[in-house]
């Protein structure tokens, strides 16, 4: 997750963000690169070794 | 001047990045009386509460947003970057960067042309960063844009409008399309330049961040953004290579 090795217990998108404590932050989320968007993150399947972009709002030019 | 449909409530577009902090950026955002604020998206670590803390304080100023696809170097990391940004922003508005030069942070016009056409079809309003290049331009409206954001200079330098024929050719040649320099600029003066030759926006960030005083910078910015556009309006006179004497010929005292 963030280019950063996790061990999770849960087999899905929106499990993972709720394991990992980002409840209901405003997050977007990307797996091996592609956009999955929230209405999807709960029907979406992580798969071992899957790499996972979450991101937030952050400062910008 | 209607961006995608929309008239903004200044001239002014304000980039988010680099303040010394949280209220200082509101204050620049509010003395600037910004119409647009560009934002971006970025990884936040588990317990970080930074980006929710900046989102509330930029939906707390009440001004449009405007992400971008900083950082992205393919069409693939700026498509997907939109996307995800058009989530987290609930905007279909993105300015669309795709560099391709490390050190100039010049944009790769050939990829920004496909990720623009990709987003474009797919309901995005495109604002592409882009070279002031003639060619480029056309294509990029051919693939959906409605409006240009040639650089005036790389971002964060500060050297203002490097290419004026190149940015004049760009107003001659589109006249309907709403244009913005975007990056470059670094005094107000530069934005006030922009405005003259008949711009319909200006991108500040780091010439307004990085000043030591980032709110009455950003008020310098707004006046001068104001008075270029006033200016043009006015429309400007005609330069000449000789002096012609102002104050009349007819009627002066012979004293020789």
């Amino acid at each position: 997750m963030n280019e950063e090795p996790r061990e999770v217990t849960t087999a899905t998108l929106a499990g993972l963000l709720d394991e990992l404590g980002y409840g209901d932050a405003r997050v977007a989320t990307a797996v091996d690169g592609a956009f999955v968007p929230a209405s999807r993150r709960a029907s979406w399947t992580i798969d071992e070794g899957a790499r996972i972009e979450i991101l937030a709002p952050m400062q910008g030019g | 001047m209607l961006f995608y449909g929309t008239e903004l409530s200044s001239r002014l577009m304000l980039g988010t990045a680099q303040y010394p902090s949280p209220e200082i950026l509101a204050d620049a955002v509010r003395a600037a009386q910004a119409g647009v604020v560009t934002v971006s998206l970025r990884r936040e670590s588990v317990g970080s509460r930074a980006g929710q803390a900046f989102w509330s304080l930029i939906r707390d100023l009440g001004v449009p947003v405007l992400p971008n696809t900083a950082g992205c170097h393919t069409v693939k990391e700026a498509v997907t970057t939109a996307h995800m940004a058009r989530e987290v922003f609930e905007t279909d508005w993105i300015k669309l960067e795709v560099i391709g030069e490390s050190d100039t942070l010049q944009p790769d016009m050939f990829a920004l042309v496909e990720a623009a056409r990709i987003l474009s079809e797919d309901g995005f309003k495109v604002f592409p960063y882009m070279t002031e290049d003639l060619v480029g331009a056309e294509r990029l409206l051919r693939a959906g844009c409605r409006v240009l954001m040639p650089w005036g200079a790389p971002i964060g330098s500060g050297k203002g409008l490097n290419n004026v024929f190149g940015l004049r050719a760009l107003r001659a040649h589109f006249p309907d399309v709403p244009l913005v320099v975007d990056a470059g600029i670094g005094l107000p003066s530069h934005a006030a330049q922009a405005m003259e030759l008949g711009y319909d926006a200006v991108l500040i960030n780091t010439a307004v961040a990085q000043s030591g005083d980032p709110a009455r910078m950003a008020a310098a910015f707004r006046l001068a953004v104001e008075a270029g556009l006033i200016a043009r309006a006015a429309d400007p006179m005609e330069q000449r290579d000789m002096a012609a004497p102002s104050t009349p010929v007819l009627g002066r005292a012979v004293l020789a």
